[in-house]
């Protein structure tokens, strides 16, 4: 059989016809367009095969802290903690409520953020072949994003629903609470871009876990105002996202007990960070498939 | 495999187009400046052993690898601008696998035809004729975990046929498998090449080459050091036949140098390795006789015709695969 490509087409197999420019961009147009779209898609299919380990985990996990500080630890804490300090308005568990919520859509992103990133680029790297279809490194972080946005959905409305069946939801306007929840988790998307880079797995999630995201659940003001920690503990507290998503549900499950500005910089603070965070991962996700 | 080749100059409008390609990474160069053209409907292969800069000329082909320096175009478009439409058009079988190993078969090839921006119903029928394809049907609903190395090859290859490319790569398709497992493979290989599909190879195999490419290049350290058909580079750079003579390991060199001695074989077409001496000879039986003749006594023997790995040897002074 004849190898000549082009000259002899009664031998040779037909090559196709070249395409033209507007082919071309045609056939990229809708991966530009709907890329993360099609990577949470992949994503979300990926997490059905968890789906009873995830219910169960999103079920389970309000239903134990709620009894836990609701019938449990309340009973310790004689007086109210919300507005006006002791004996003030508001319970102890309503007082947790926003702050348990909030803090659950914390590791569900930050799991996300650490061994799903890392999954993704490292362990099955399905992100590299994500990268040989028309899909951009932006694109894959984006979308990776997005599956995560709807797996913390999933979580917060479930643990906004425990709460109202405890009846630990004064206000209507705790239905915020679920928009606050994708805040909270979002304001960490910079540990997505630590996740990034890192080449060789020794242990730094396992750290990240118990030496950063742990000790920040309890020295936020989540359990506790955060006046009741020494002054020079509550910077701590002023920096970390979880302590703003807090005080920001807490505004709206039976606030407001702050000034409003201060309500604000919250919403401002946690934005910042899900945006700075969303756009660095996006450069080294970006550059670390450019190899 | 053919007497009628294309070289660079004869193809008149690539689908690809190197000159001058590039690769560093900081103080290393991966690829030092190679040009090549592929002809549409071509058969193409990059040859040379690990490291020698193939993986990297493949990546900056299917426009996941920025270039360094020099001149890249595929389907006439720059990699470094339309890095989407490039992909768009490419089919990709990367050096490792990366299935998703939790999903089932075929639903990889469903979430693959989604990122090419593909309809449902179109993805969903072509899934189903390409499992058939890379005789994967019983395994369509098995996780990618529980298949074989062989399978999971020809499911990655299933895969990146989901788009119907223009152009598939190939990073060294069939590594690691056993031998039936990849004469399956080049049997489906050589199907889409039959239909006109163009192929792109990388291989450290030299029966893979023979097999698969029409033409191809030998690359060693990120140069290339010759091209044409495997019949061609055989012809031009090695002889008809080799002859294969062990004398036990420290004999050899004492039998390679009376070998190099002997009237009419020549002492530059002698190769002394570790374990044997080859000669090459245009009539291996006829210098087998005359190494017997000068009272040599080969422990073995073996007359067997020139391959790419010969070709390798002689240009680069190195074995494929070490």
């Amino acid at each position: 059989m004849s190898t000549t490509p082009s000259s002899t087409p009664s031998a040779a197999p037909a090559a196709r016809s070249a395409p033209t420019p507007a082919e071309l961009t045609d056939a990229a147009r809708r991966s530009r367009a709907l890329g993360p779209i099609f990577v949470a898609e992949h994503q979300l299919r990926t997490m059905s095969k968890f789906r009873w380990t995830m219910i169960a985990t999103a079920i389970g996990t309000p239903l134990l802290y709620l009894f836990a500080f609701g019938v449990g630890l309340a009973t310790l804490i004689t007086g109210n903690v919300g507005p006006g300090g002791a004996n003030g308005e508001v319970s102890y568990l309503e007082f947790v409520a926003p702050a348990l919520l909030v803090t659950a859509a914390t590791l569900v992103a930050t799991e996300e953020f650490t061994f799903g990133v890392l999954l993704g680029l490292k362990w099955n790297p399905t992100w590299i072949g994500m990268n040989a279809s028309p899909l951009t490194g932006a694109q894959i972080v984006t979308g990776h994003f997005l599956f995560i946005a709807v797996r913390m959905v999933i979580t917060v409305s479930i643990y906004y629903v425990v709460i109202l069946l405890f009846g630990a939801m004064p206000s209507p306007l705790g239905i915020l609470l679920i928009p606050v929840g994708l805040l909270a988790g979002f304001a960490w998307t910079f540990i997505a871009a630590y996740s990034a880079t890192i080449r060789e797995d020794k242990g730094q999630f396992a750290v990240l876990q118990r030496v950063v995201i742990l000790p920040l659940t309890l020295f936020s003001g989540t359990v506790f105002p955060l006046a009741q920690l020494p002054w020079f503990l509550q910077p701590l507290g002023w920096a970390s996202p979880l302590w703003h998503a807090s005080e920001l549900g807490r505004q709206f499950a039976y606030g407001p007990t702050e000034p409003f500005w201060l309500t604000l910089v919250h919403v401002v603070y946690l934005l910042a960070l899900a945006a700075g965070g969303w756009m660095l991962c996006q450069r080294i996700v970006k550059r670390r498939l450019d190899k | 495999m053919s007497a009628v080749v294309p070289s660079v100059e004869q193809v008149s409008d690539p689908v690809i187009h190197a000159a001058g390609l590039r690769k560093v990474y900081g103080d290393t160069v991966a690829v030092g400046g190679i040009d090549f053209d592929v002809a549409p409907g071509e058969s193409f292969g990059l040859l040379g052993p690990n490291g020698a800069g193939k993986s990297t000329t493949m990546r900056m082909v299917g426009a996941v690898s920025t270039r360094s320096d020099g001149e890249l175009s595929i389907l006439g478009l720059d990699p470094d601008a339309s890095g989407p439409e490039i992909r768009a058009q490419l089919g990709v079988v990367p050096q490792q696998d990366n299935l998703d190993m939790e999903l089932q078969a075929r639903e990889n090839l469903l979430v693959y035809g989604r990122y090419f921006g593909l309809p449902r119903r179109t993805i969903a029928q072509r899934a189903d004729e390409l499992l058939a394809f890379a005789q994967l049907e019983d395994k369509a609903k098995a996780k990618v975990d529980d298949l074989s190395g062989g399978m999971k090859r020809r499911l990655t290859i299933a895969r990146a046929l989901i788009n119907d490319p223009r152009i598939l790569l190939l990073d060294e398709p069939t590594t690691g498998l056993d031998p039936q497992a990849r004469h399956i493979l080049w049997d489906r290989l050589f199907r889409l090449k039959e239909q006109g599909t163009t192929l792109v190879l990388t291989t450290h195999y030299m029966d893979e080459a023979e097999q698969l490419c029409d033409r191809l290049v030998v690359v060693d350290k990120g140069e290339i050091m010759a091209e044409g058909s495997p019949a061609a580079l055989i012809r031009e750079h090695s002889t008809r036949e080799v002859l294969e003579v062990r004398f036990g390991s420290d004999r050899n060199a004492e039998a390679a140098r009376r070998i190099g001695a002997i009237a009419g074989l020549g002492g530059d077409r002698i190769e002394e390795l570790p374990d044997r001496v080859l000669v090459y000879a245009d009539n291996g039986e006829h210098a087998l006789a005359a190494v017997v003749d000068s009272g040599l006594e080969p422990i073995t023997s073996l007359v067997r015709r020139s391959s790419l790995e010969d070709v390798f040897l002689r240009l680069t002074g190195r074995s494929l695969i070490e």
